[in-house]
C-alpha cells in the first residue's frame, strides 16, 4: 500500500527558478526511506514543500489516496504528515509540556494526556522539568523534543530534515537509535540526510537527489560502497554509476 | 507638583496602556508596525457613538441615556460599546482581508505593509473627518463631581471606572493567553509562523482572534477616552506614538508589558504637563520612546530578537 | 498672463516636491530606509534657512541676515546631522523601528516648531522671508519663471547628481545591502554605516528642499510640517516609481497637479462651510490610491531599472 506519492513534483521559492524539477517516487506503508545528494541538490526543498513550506510549482503529492498537493501545513499535519524541519523546530519561549500540548491539541481531547505521557516515556529526558522553556534544553534534547512533537499525534508518515545536523558524533548515534526505534512501531519514515552513512543503516532505500532531479532511486544495498554514491553525487546517470 | 498628577498619569496611561495591547500583539504576530491601530480606537469610539445615538433616538424613552449609580452614562452607553466593538472588529477584519492579508499571501516585505498601514490610516481617519467633521463629540453631557480620594487626589466616578475595567481587562486576557490553548497557539505563532503551521496550528485563525482582541480593546480604549475626554477624529492618531511607545517600553509582545509601558507614558505625561507645561504634553512619548532604543531596545518584558 | 504666473507658480512648487521626493528615493528607493517624519527633515531645512537668512528681528534669537545660498547649504547642513542622528540611534535595529522614531520625530520637531517662539515664531510662523530675485518681485510673472529656473535647475542639478551615484560603486553597494544584506557584509561591506550615510544624504536633500520652498513662498508656520506632507511626498514616490529618480519627479508633478486640481475642484462645488469637510475627501483618496498601488503595481509608473526590488514582494505574482 501506497504510503506517499510523489508525481512529477517542482518547488521552489521564485517561479522562475524551481529547486526541485520534477520528481517522481512512491513511498510504500513501512517503508524507511533516506533522500540523499549533494549540498544544494534541493533535499531539504523537497520536504518542505511536500509540508507544505515552500511553494509547490507543478505535479502532485498524495498522502495515501488524498490529494494534498499544494495543501498548507497545518492541514498536513491534521491529515497525518509528520514534519521535522531541520532547525528551529521547536518553540524556544514556550514550556516542554507547552510544546506537546500544542501538537496534543490535533488528537480527541480525551487522548492528549495519554499521548503525552506516552511521549515522555519514550523521551525521558524531557519528563525531568516539563515545565522548564524549551530553549533550556541542549541540542540532542531539542531533536528529542522536535521528535515527540511530531509523533505525538500518531502520524502514519513521519518526515524529518537532517535531524543529526550539527549534533555531536555521540548525540547522532542516540538520533539515530530513536529513528530506529520508531521505524519499527510501523511508522513510515523519509529522512533527509548529510550524513549518509548513517542514513543508509537505518533506512531500506535510497533515493539520490542531484541537482533537483531524482538520480537514483533503490535499496541501500547498492549504495553502501562509497564509489557508486560518489560517481551519482557528480551527477552521473545511475547506469553509468552501476558500471 | 501635586499627588494629582498620579491620578491623571494612571488614567490617561490605562486608555495607552489598553490601546498599546492590541499594537503589541498584531506587532508581535502579524509582524509589522500597524500604523492604523490609533485609528481603530478613534473609529471604535465613533462607531460607538453613532450606536449610542441611534439608540437613543429608538428607545429614548426607556431611559437611555439616565445615569446609572453614579456615572455619567445610562445603560446605553454599554449596550452601544457591545455593539461598538463588533463593528470594529468587522473594520479591521476587512482590512485585514482586503490589505494586509494581500500584501502577505503575496510575500511583501514587512516594511511594505507598514507603508500600507501608514496610508491606511491616513484614508481612515479623514474619513471620519468627513463623516463626522473636525468638531468634538461627546458621549456624555452629564457632569461630575470628583471625589476626593486623599492626599489631596481626586477622581470621578467614571476615572475610577475605567481604571478598574482596564484592571479586569488586562487579567483576565493575561490568563487567555498563558492558560489557553488559543493563547499557547498565538505565542507559538508571535515565535514562529512557519513552524505552528507544521505543529498543526492554523495561523490563519489565530491571526482572527489577534485581530478580535486587539480591534476590542482599542475600542473600549477609544470609548474610555471619549468618555474622559472628547471624540475627535484626530483622537487615534495623537496616541498613536505613546501607543508605540508603551508597546515598545513593555517589550514587543508582552500584554503586561504593554500595559506597564502605558501606565509609564501616561504618568510622565502628567508629570511633564506640570512641569513643562501643557503644551509639551505629546513629546513625553518620544522621549521616552529614544530612551528605550538606547537603553534597552528590547524594552523592559520583552526578550531579545 | 494670470494663467502663466499660476502655471510657473505651480511648477515651482511642484520642483520643491520632486527635489524632497529625491531625497526620499535617496532613503527608500535606493535604500530601502522608510521615513515616515519626511515633514520634519524639510520644516527642519526650512527653518532653519530661515534663521540664517532672515533679517534680525527683537522678539527672535537668529536673522543672521545671510545670503540665501547659505541657507540653503545650512539646511542641508541641519537636516543631515538631525537625520544621521535619528538613523544612529534606530538603523542597528528591527527595519520598522526606524519608521516609529521617525514618526516621532515628526510630532516633537512640530511642538518644536509651534512652541519655541523665540526661535520659530511660534503658531504665527514667520513671514518677509528674503526670496530669491526679491528685486523683480513686483513683476509676478518674470519672479516666477525666474524662481521656476532656478528651481528646475536645482532639480536638474540634483538628478545628475544622485544618478552618477546610483551608478558609482557606493550606489551599487547600497543596492546590493538592500536586497540582500548577510551577501553584501560577507564581502566586506558594512551596510549599517552605508545605510546611515544613504539616510543622512536624504534627509539633506530635503532639508534643501525646505529651504527652497520658504524662499519661494516667502511665509512658513507649523502647518506647513504636518504628516500630511510626509503622506503626499510618500504618494509621489510610490506613484512616480520608487528606485527611480526620474519617476521621483513624474510622480511629484503628477500627484501635485491632483491634489492642486482636486483642491480647486473643491472649493468649486462645495460651499465655504463644507470645504473642509471635503478636503478630508481628498486624503481619503491619496491614501486608497497608495494602498491600490501597493497591492497592484508596487513599482510605480517608472519601475526601477535594473532589477525589481525584492522587497517589494512581486516575485510571486509576476
Amino acid at each position: 500500500m501506497t504510503a506517499l506519492s510523489v508525481t512529477d513534483f517542482q518547488a521552489g521559492y521564485d517561479p522562475d527558478l524551481p529547486i526541485v524539477k520534477g520528481v517522481s517516487f512512491d513511498v510504500q506503508v513501512g517503508e524507511a526511506v533516506s533522500v540523499v545528494g549533494p549540498n544544494g541538490a534541493g533535499k531539504s526543498t523537497l520536504v518542505k514543500a511536500i509540508a507544505g513550506q515552500v511553494i509547490c510549482l507543478g505535479g502532485r503529492v498524495q498522502l495515501g489516496d488524498d490529494d494534498i498537493t499544494g495543501a498548507p501545513s497545518h492541514a498536513l499535519a491534521r491529515r497525518g504528515l509528520g514534519f521535522v524541519p531541520q532547525t528551529e523546530n521547536i518553540f524556544t519561549q514556550l514550556t516542554i509540556r507547552e510544546n506537546l500540548q500544542i501538537a496534543a491539541e490535533l488528537v480527541p481531547a480525551s487522548k492528549r494526556a495519554d499521548q503525552i505521557d506516552k511521549m515522555f516515556d519514550m523521551f525521558p529526558d524531557l519528563k525531568e522539568r516539563p515545565n522548564a522553556l524549551a530553549g533550556a534544553l541542549s541540542g540532542g534534547q531539542r531533536q528529542m523534543l522536535a521528535a515527540a512533537r511530531a509523533l505525538l499525534t500518531d502520524p502514519p508518515v513521519l518526515m524529518l530534515d537532517e535531524p543529526s545536523a550539527g549534533l555531536s558524533p555521540k548525540l547522532v548515534g542516540q538520533v539515530f537509535d530513536t529513528l530506529r526505534r520508531i521505524h519499527e512501531t510501523g511508522v513510515t519514515l523519509i529522512l533527509v540526510e548529510q550524513n549518509v552513512r548513517a542514513a543508509l543503516e537505518i533506512t531500506t532505500r535510497a533515493l539520490v537527489l542531484v541537482d533537483g532531479a531524482l538520480a537514483h532511486d533503490g535499496p541501500t544495498e547498492a549504495l553502501r560502497d562509497g564509489k557508486t554514491l560518489g560517481q551519482l553525487f557528480l551527477g552521473q546517470s545511475p547506469e553509468r554509476a552501476q558500471a | 507638583m501635586s499627588f494629582q498628577a498620579i491620578i491623571d498619569g494612571l488614567i490617561a496611561g490605562t486608555t495607552i496602556g489598553l490601546g498599546a495591547i492590541g499594537l503589541t500583539l498584531t506587532y508581535s504576530i502579524l509582524r509589522f508596525a500597524n500604523f492604523t491601530h490609533g485609528d481603530f480606537l478613534a473609529w471604535g469610539a465613533y462607531l460607538t457613538l453613532s450606536v449610542s445615538g441611534f439608540l437613543g433616538g429608538l428607545v429614548a424613552s426607556l431611559g437611555v441615556t439616565t445615569p446609572l449609580g453614579p456615572f455619567s452614562f445610562g445603560w446605553g452607553l454599554p449596550v452601544s460599546l457591545i455593539i461598538g466593538i463588533t463593528l470594529t472588529i468587522l473594520l479591521t477584519m476587512a482590512l485585514d482581508k482586503l490589505l494586509f492579508g494581500r500584501l502577505r499571501r503575496r510575500g511583501a516585505d514587512a516594511i511594505i505593509i507598514v507603508m500600507a498601514s501608514f496610508g491606511a490610516s491616513m484614508a481612515l481617519r479623514s474619513l471620519l473627518e468627513f463623516i463626522y467633521t473636525a468638531n468634538p463629540q461627546y458621549l456624555t453631557r452629564e457632569l461630575q463631581i470628583a471625589e476626593p480620594l486623599g492626599l489631596g487626589m481626586r477622581a470621578t466616578p467614571d476615572q475610577l471606572l475605567t481604571i478598574g475595567l482596564t484592571a479586569v481587562l488586562v487579567v483576565a486576557l493575561n490568563l487567555f493567553v498563558t492558560r489557553t490553548p488559543m493563547g499557547r497557539a498565538m505565542r507559538a505563532v508571535s515565535e514562529n509562523p512557519a513552524l505552528a503551521g507544521v505543529y498543526g496550528i492554523e495561523v490563519q485563525r489565530v491571526i482572527r482572534v489577534t485581530w478580535i482582541i486587539g480591534a476590542g480593546l482599542a475600542c473600549v480604549a477609544g470609548v474610555m477616552s471619549g468618555l474622559l475626554v472628547q471624540i475627535r477624529p484626530y483622537m487615534g492618531f495623537d496616541l498613536l506614538l505613546p501607543l508605540f511607545a508603551a508597546a515598545i517600553l513593555g517589550g514587543v509582545g508582552s500584554i503586561p508589558g504593554a500595559v506597564i509601558g502605558g501606565l509609564i507614558i501616561g504618568l510622565a505625561e502628567a508629570f511633564a504637563v506640570q512641569i513643562f507645561g501643557a503644551e509639551w504634553r505629546a513629546g513625553v512619548a518620544f522621549i521616552v520612546l529614544v530612551l528605550v532604543l538606547l537603553v534597552r531596545p528590547t524594552g523592559l518584558f520583552g526578550r531579545p530578537s | 498672463m494670470e494663467y502663466l504666473a499660476y502655471a510657473a507658480f505651480f511648477l515651482t512648487l511642484a520642483m520643491t516636491f520632486s527635489i524632497i521626493c529625491l531625497g526620499l528615493n535617496v532613503q527608500w528607493g535606493q535604500t530601502g530606509l522608510f521615513n515616515v517624519g519626511v515633514a520634519a527633515f524639510v520644516g527642519v531645512g526650512a527653518y532653519t534657512s530661515v534663521l540664517l537668512t532672515t533679517p534680525a528681528t527683537p522678539d527672535r534669537i537668529g536673522g543672521f541676515g545671510l545670503p540665501i545660498a547659505v541657507g540653503w547649504i545650512g539646511a542641508a547642513g541641519v537636516s543631515a546631522v538631525v537625520s544621521f542622528l535619528v538613523g544612529a540611534l534606530t538603523l542597528r535595529l528591527r527595519s520598522d523601528y526606524l519608521a516609529i522614531t521617525t514618526f516621532g520625530i515628526a510630532i516633537a520637531l512640530q511642538l518644536c516648531f509651534q512652541n519655541i517662539e523665540v526661535l520659530t515664531g511660534g503658531v504665527f510662523g514667520v513671514g518677509f522671508i528674503p526670496r530669491a530675485f526679491g528685486s523683480v518681485q513686483a513683476n509676478a510673472l518674470l519672479f516666477n519663471y525666474a524662481n521656476l529656473a532656478l528651481a528646475a535647475a536645482l532639480v536638474v542639478v540634483l538628478y545628475l547628481v544622485l544618478e552618477h551615484l546610483a551608478r558609482s560603486p557606493w550606489g551599487r553597494v547600497l543596492r546590493a545591502v538592500r536586497e540582500d544584506e548577510a551577501a553584501a557584509q560577507s564581502l566586506g561591506k558594512n551596510p549599517a554605516a552605508l545605510r546611515l550615510q544613504a539616510f543622512a544624504l536624504g534627509g539633506a536633500i530635503m532639508g534643501l528642499a525646505g529651504a527652497v520652498q520658504a524662499h519661494f513662498v516667502g511665509f512658513i508656520s507649523p502647518p506647513n510640517y504636518l504628516p500630511m506632507l510626509t503622506f503626499q511626498v510618500w504618494a509621489m514616490l510610490i506613484v512616480g516609481g520608487s528606485g527611480n529618480n526620474m519617476g521621483a519627479i513624474l510622480g511629484a508633478v503628477l500627484v501635485w497637479a491632483i491634489w492642486a486640481l482636486s483642491g480647486s475642484l473643491i472649493s468649486e462645488v462645495f460651499p465655504a462651510d463644507q470645504q473642509a469637510r471635503a478636503a478630508s475627501l481628498q486624503i481619503v483618496v491619496i491614501g486608497v490610491m497608495l494602498c491600490l498601488l501597493l497591492l497592484w503595481r508596487p513599482q510605480g509608473l517608472l519601475p526601477e531599472r535594473q532589477t525589481i526590488s525584492k522587497h517589494l514582494g512581486t516575485r510571486h505574482d509576476t
